[in-house]
């Protein structure tokens, strides 16, 4: 039974309600509104737009769920869990996501827990596979137009409906602009703890707890933080800092879809433009694999060229500490550390860098760290691989022509 | 137009060190200062006054000494500035420290109705980026982070226009006032104190807000009200030195691509 009361004396044939109905249930019929009781499930979106009250809605609204044959003993709905936020930009989930589903397996499988993976946007089905090929249980998953750029409201909205129903016990966010902007406001929504740039997660299996770990004071100290009473814990984690996890595409999980149960006209906030970044000129730091950086000792913008020049015969690309990009010789961009990107290349060359801990918090996990400097004493030469205590001017140079040598001129 | 700047005084962490014996902040020497980001958002708020009209109010949680880094906002030019300071508000992590700073706007607000928050992205001593979304929530102002640009505020429609910055791309977003902002430092060039402004910033009285003053519910704000706790302080891992390449440039660079081409960390 559909459950929607038609007044039709009332109604005035706007056609205000197809236009929100989701499921097609509304139809006209000579003038006047009438319903397809098997696609109707009273959710009411359509109450909320008539100018007339023409329309009633007898059950309190539900999601729709698909008929399937129910076994005697149904499943009761999944609680707990340790959950990753999906974030996508036009469908194109953000790497850091699947980097949580790695370490949220280890997490969950320490909890003894699921892992399931939420996936918010429009025309995003195949991202919630994906986020089982990855790894999840589970994909929550909500698709709807509202959704389909981001913005704190619905967004933060939807997670809420989410977290409420399925209360999981961890939530883990990338430390992206849109991780951090939706994070903060869940966590005070919910009333619970959220950590940012966690550079450790591990779980306490007595108290069930999540450890996390996180620099503080510009990284000059490192804490150990728990979130003991309020649920979920949240905590947010930037991008290459944990491992990416195998894919595996014949992996089994299941898919929850939910309602949002928030229309376009109740959010105030309205995206005029989204301008992606001309692809030429736009510096990849968090992808590439050789990172050829500079500070201080560069001395001017010029100097960069140099770095340039050896980062093109080494396939990599150019970076800068905060004092270069303070001093204006390199954009915010290039930018590594602290209040820059956290990088994670197989190589960094470090050239005139001192090493200040804000720096280092920004590449000390890379694979191999050379670094030039005429400072013997610079800390930097305490975290590097290979050091090589001289003029720069005349190092940098000299690698170039020696990796044109090895690796032929690109 | 009202706007308020939350902002916060910090220690210079580009010179706190931490003292590997106790493995504890050597604080001592260390100059305080306002938050860099939180300057970028006096700054901003000073110049949609320019545009606008209205009043710029200060707002700081923290221990009375913070008052000389609400004296400097005032020497930029700011109106009013008021400190929150109160043993119960010490502790606080992001969620309290939200809900104080959020009943002190809202109470400033009693008397003069607020459109506009702004601070700063994120504190250099926190790092989190955490209590501005924690006050829009709060306040249910419309929130918009990594502003790098305020575009228009349209007084008589009540939106205000703004660009944000983002991984790669930038967008343009309205949102209906009264809002909350947090901006990046590419938003403007902040402004010296001049003399005027200096003379008249010594002659302003910030009053000190209590627990009390604000009537917030004392389970909400300091140690009580915080959900995180830190459980434990280090110092942070130190990765392994290597080891010197010796020799000219020329064999130092030779000597190096060697290993790495051995290694296979290039040329794989």
């Amino acid at each position: 039974m559909a459950g929607l009361e038609i007044y039709k004396e009332k109604c005035i044939g706007c056609e205000r309600c197809l236009g929100a109905c989701r499921r097609e249930a509304l139809f006209m019929q000579e003038g006047i509104v009438a319903v397809l009781p098997e696609k109707c499930t009273a959710c009411g979106l359509c109450v909320r737009v008539c100018p007339t009250e023409a329309l009633k809605a007898d059950r309190p609204p539900r999601p729709a769920r698909q008929p399937r044959p129910q076994p005697v003993l149904d499943t009761p709905v999944e609680h707990g869990g340790v959950w990753v936020f999906v974030e996508q930009t036009d469908g194109k989930a953000a790497r850091v996501s699947w980097e949580l589903l790695g370490v949220g397996a280890c997490l969950a499988a320490d909890l003894g827990v699921k892992l399931a993976g939420v996936v918010l946007g429009h025309q995003v089905g195949e991202l919630a596979k994906e986020a089982i090929a990855y790894g999840a249980g589970t994909a929550y998953l909500v698709d709807d137009p509202v959704l389909a750029h981001y913005r704190t409201q619905p967004y933060l909205h939807a997670v809420k409906q989410l977290v409420t129903r399925y209360r999981p016990e961890v939530l883990l966010l990338g430390a992206t602009t849109t991780g951090r902007d939706l994070a903060g406001a869940v966590a005070t929504e919910l009333g619970t703890g959220l950590t940012a740039d966690c550079t450790g997660l591990s779980i306490d299996r007595e108290a069930r707890l999540l450890e996390q770990t996180r620099p503080a004071f510009g990284g000059n100290i490192m804490a150990t933080i728990f979130t003991e009473e309020r649920r979920p814990q949240m905590a947010t984690v930037r991008p290459r800092v944990m491992a990416m996890p195998a894919r595996d595409d014949s992996r089994q999980g299941k898919v929850i879809s939910e309602r949002l149960d928030l229309a376009e006209d109740q959010v105030a906030v309205k995206v005029l433009e989204y301008v992606r970044e001309a692809v030429a000129g736009t510096v990849n730091l968090a992808d590439a694999e050789v990172i050829v950086s500079g500070g201080r000792g560069m001395g001017g913008p010029e100097s960069f060229k140099l770095l340039a020049e050896l980062a093109q015969v080494l396939d990599g690309v150019v970076g800068a500490s905060r004092a270069a990009v303070d001093a204006g010789w390199m954009p915010y961009e290039h930018q590594v550390g602290q209040t820059g990107k956290t990088v994670r290349p197989k190589l960094y060359l470090a050239c005139g860098i001192s090493g200040a801990v804000q720096h280092l918090v920004g590449m000390q996990t890379s694979d191999v760290i050379v670094a030039i400097n005429n400072d013997p004493e610079a800390p930097i030469f305490s975290v590097a691989n290979y050091g090589i205590v001289g003029d720069l001017f005349q190092v940098v140079p000299a690698l170039t022509r020696a990796a044109r040598e090895r690796l032929g001129s690109k | 137009m009202h706007i308020v700047v939350s902002m916060k005084q910090v220690p210079d962490t580009t010179q706190v060190r931490i003292d590997p014996e106790t493995n504890t902040l050597i604080r001592e020497g260390v100059p305080s200062i306002i938050n860099p980001f939180d300057v970028h958002a006096i700054e901003e708020a000073l110049r949609l006054r320019e545009r606008y009209g209205g009043k710029v109010t200060l707002l700081s949680m923290g221990p009375p000494q913070a008052q000389e880094s609400l004296q400097k906002g005032l020497s930029l030019g700011a109106d009013a500035a008021f400190l929150l300071s109160d043993r119960a508000f010490s502790g606080a992590d992001t969620l309290a420290t939200s809900c104080a700073l959020a009943a002190a706007i809202g109470k400033l607000s009693e008397q003069e109705p607020v459109d506009l928050v702004i601070c700063g992205k994120q504190t250099i001593d926190g790092d989190t980026a955490q209590v501005g979304p924690g006050i829009a929530r709060r306040l249910e102002l419309a929130q918009l982070t990594y502003v790098d640009q305020v575009m228009s505020v349209d007084e008589a429609g009540r939106t205000i226009t703004v660009r944000r910055k983002l991984e790669g791309a930038h967008e343009v977003v309205r949102a209906p006032l009264p809002a909350l902002l947090t901006v990046v430092k590419e938003i403007n060039e902040p402004r010296y104190a001049h003399l005027p402004e200096l003379i008249r910033a010594l002659r302003t009285q910030i009053p000190v807000w209590t627990a009390e003053t604000l009537g917030v519910d004392p389970e909400c704000i300091g140690l009580k009200g915080s959900p995180t706790k830190v459980r434990r302080i280090f110092a942070p891992p130190r990765r392994g030195g290597g080891e010197q390449v010796e020799g000219d440039p020329e064999t130092a660079a030779a000597a190096v691509l060697d290993k790495l081409l051995a290694g296979k960390v290039i040329g794989a």
